[in-house]
């Protein structure tokens, strides 16, 4: 039941090292947000200066509009996952999840009914005497979100927590953690990861942290549609985006652009008159390329052809050390190495980008 | 010749004959005993195998048999003679003599004070500083200060403390600070430190303590760095305050390794010999087992009477050395 405000907070190590700058953020209550980004750009940074593991150097935090900058993290309301569950090695899952509650000085009826009632929700009754070593590491990752459950936070923040997990129990606990969410609407969760499936799968609305601030902040499918700009666009998507340089030839509703090398892309992006020559970058999605016969984005030639039986992706011959432009093309062509292949796209589906910014207009 | 070059030539001497104890036993091993051709060639070779380890052993047994295992054996059997009667078996005649002595009564009662004292006030003291000096930045430097009287001989500490408890007559000017701490305080008479009997043990266990915290420190500081770091920051999210979080969270950790350094400690409290020997030598009640002994064997040429008493240290550390390898082996697992 908290609302969270981030207001041009900043991180700053040493008086010198700028790791955030410039953060304006607003979490409703009941939204789960997810910080992604990539490594090193300060998403757990910004995560543990909202527990209040790191102080915040400038700006300020809000959890129900209460400025929370120098409050101990007991006190801020929040509980947290860590990465590596950082359970008490030498207390039983028991004692794990009463930890916090015996410090506040609960009464041990009341520790128990909330204990009970965490491990009720997580299914960890079977092993409440059990200690963290004698668990594996699924149970683990309950027990590190039961210690947050019992104390019945306003916000929840989970650090990475299921890179520590195999493949499958990672989709397993990324479903329970959906579920868990959906049974607690009231309760805000902020949730740090480096994996797009996670964020995408359970965000309400995504952060992509880059270069010290947020890079843009959306739905899921905001930022797949729509990304803001080049980084975003690359970011989110898997394999990512293509980003091919061309020069603006026609301006209007739809936007016509001569690439470098042969190519020629339109996009439904409107240009003004004055945008006609413009140096931009057109990007398009691997998976919105389209074989082709007349005009088209790409004629170049697969230099490997993966085959996953669903789609293929097709990697061209890089030019001029730019990355090589890959096509997701549904079906199977395995046959296709070696062979020069034309490939377009709808207009709609072709991003334009100039100086690193979306020329798409805001709706 | 100078000593130092007689030390070195030992060490070439020593050094070298390890060397060539170990390529020409090897050697005649897979030359001559079972060489690795002719018919039997793959048979000898396992067999080359598995005498090999034995070869390498054999030093390391051979002197643990010569300077451990026999004098255990001898001291046994000594213990149950009598010199006087030309090494004549007497049975437990020695132990019946040296527990009617009162002497070995106080070195009972002394050594089983050190052992309270000693390990639990170096354990503490040493865990204190490892937590202490943990995140500060002349950290290191206390440590080494604290360290340093690890490097220092058992005499040499006495030496020191010696001089620490010194009285020089009133009037003069004291030279041991305890003396000039007490008289500026307001202390009328300089005081004999190591006559107080009862608590004269206890300026004795200093010295160990002393000595030991370094020791101490050194180990838990090192298995403080090993609790991990999210733990701490789990328990801080949950709320405990620093003691909590170093009581609750910690040392419950670390616990293992604090068992290891306890038990340690205790075995060296045992055999305390040279602090005892070179301070009060066991007068004024300050009489321990190890010295009791030493006085008994070579001051009283007692052989029966000292070798018994050496029996007695013997079983009392053996248990304590075994609980102490049984959890150092867990703590490495």
């Amino acid at each position: 039941m908290a609302d969270l405000k981030l207001e041009n907070v900043a991180k700053v190590y040493g008086g010198k090292v700028e790791v955030l700058k410039d953060i304006n953020l607003d979490i409703a209550t009941g939204e789960l947000i997810v910080f992604v980004g990539p490594s090193g750009c300060g998403k757990s940074t910004l995560l543990r200066m909202i527990a209040g593991l790191e102080r915040i150097s400038g700006g300020t935090l809000e959890i129900d509009g209460e400025r929370m900058n120098d409050v101990p993290p007991a006190q801020r309301g929040i509980a947290m996952v860590f990465q590596s569950y950082a359970l008490y090695p030498h207390m039983t899952v028991y004692d794990n999840m009463a930890f916090s509650l015996k410090l506040a000085k609960k009464s041990k009826e009341e520790i128990h009914e909330a204990v009970m009632k965490a491990a009720g929700i997580l299914q960890l009754e079977d092993y409440l005497d059990r200690l963290p070593k004698a668990l594996s590491g699924g149970q683990r990752q309950r027990v590190a979100i039961g210690r947050c459950i019992v104390r019945d936070p306003k916000v929840y923040l989970f650090d990475e927590p299921l890179s520590n997990l195999d493949a499958a129990l990672r989709v397993a606990t990324r479903l329970e953690i959906a579920q868990l969410k959906e049974s607690m609407p009231d309760s805000t969760m902020i949730y740090v990861t480096h994996d797009q499936v996670e964020a995408m799968t359970l965000a309400d609305r995504i952060v992509v942290l880059a270069n010290k601030g947020i890079a843009q902040v959306g739905s899921p499918l905001e930022l797949y549609e729509r990304p803001d700009n080049e980084f975003v666009a690359q970011f989110i998507g898997s394999p990512s985006m293509n980003l091919l340089p061309g020069e603006i030839v026609e301006t209007g509703p739809m936007t016509k652009v001569n690439l470098d090398g042969e190519g020629v892309a339109v996009s439904n992006v409107p240009t003004a008159p004055e945008d006609l020559g413009r140096r931009v970058n057109i990007g398009v999605r691997p998976e919105d390329m389209l074989l082709a016969d007349g005009d088209c984005i790409l004629d170049g030639v697969v230099d490997v052809v993966e085959a996953l039986g669903e789609v293929t992706l097709l990697y061209f011959v890089a030019e001029r050390g730019n990355a090589p432009v890959i096509a997701k093309l549904p079906g199977i062509h395995a046959n296709l190495k070696g062979e020069t292949v034309r490939l377009t796209a709808e207009p709609d589906k072709v991003h334009l980008f100039a100086d690193g910014l979306s020329m798409r207009p805001k709706d | 010749m100078h000593p130092a070059l007689q030390g070195l030539l030992t060490i070439v001497i020593g050094v070298g004959a390890c060397i060539g104890y170990f390529y020409s036993s090897n050697i005649v091993l897979d030359k001559v005993i079972f060489p690795a051709r002719g018919p039997h060639a793959g048979r000898n070779i396992n067999r080359a195998n598995m005498v090999r380890p034995w070869l390498f052993l054999f030093p390391a047994l051979f002197a643990l048999g010569l300077y451990l295992a026999y004098p255990v054996v001898e001291t046994m059997r000594l213990s149950l003679t009598d010199r006087d009667m030309g090494g004549a078996f007497v049975g437990l005649e020695n132990y019946q003599k040296m527990t009617a002595d009162p002497k070995f009564w106080e070195a009972i009662r002394n050594n089983a004070l050190w052992l309270l004292v000693v390990p639990a006030a170096s354990t503490a003291f040493g865990l204190l500083v490892a937590q202490l000096t943990d995140r500060i930045r002349w950290g290191a430097i206390a440590k080494s200060l604290i360290f340093m009287p690890m490097a220092i001989s058992f005499v040499g500490a006495a030496v020191i403390w010696k001089l620490v408890y010194d009285a020089r007559p009133l009037g003069t000017e004291q030279i041991g600070i305890l003396n000039a701490l007490y008289l500026s305080l307001g202390g009328d008479q300089p005081m004999q430190w190591l006559t107080l009997p009862f608590w004269n043990n206890f300026f004795l266990m200093v010295v160990l303590v002393w000595i030991q915290t370094g020791f101490a420190m050194v180990i838990l500081s090192a298995a403080l760095r090993g609790v991990p770091e999210e733990t701490i920051e789990a328990a801080i999210v949950d709320g405990a305050n620093p003691f909590q979080i170093f009581f609750k969270i910690k040392v419950p950790q670390i616990m293992g390794t604090i068992v290891v350094v306890w038990t340690t400690i205790t075995i060296v409290v045992l055999k305390v010999f040279d602090i005892v020997f070179a301070m009060t030598n066991g007068q004024w009640e300050t009489q321990v087992l190890a010295n009791y002994m030493y006085d008994k064997m070579f001051r009283a040429n007692d052989w029966g009477v000292g070798s018994a008493a050496a029996m007695v240290i013997m079983l009392l550390v053996t248990p304590i050395l075994v609980w102490n390898v049984y959890n150092a082996r867990k703590e490495m697992k």
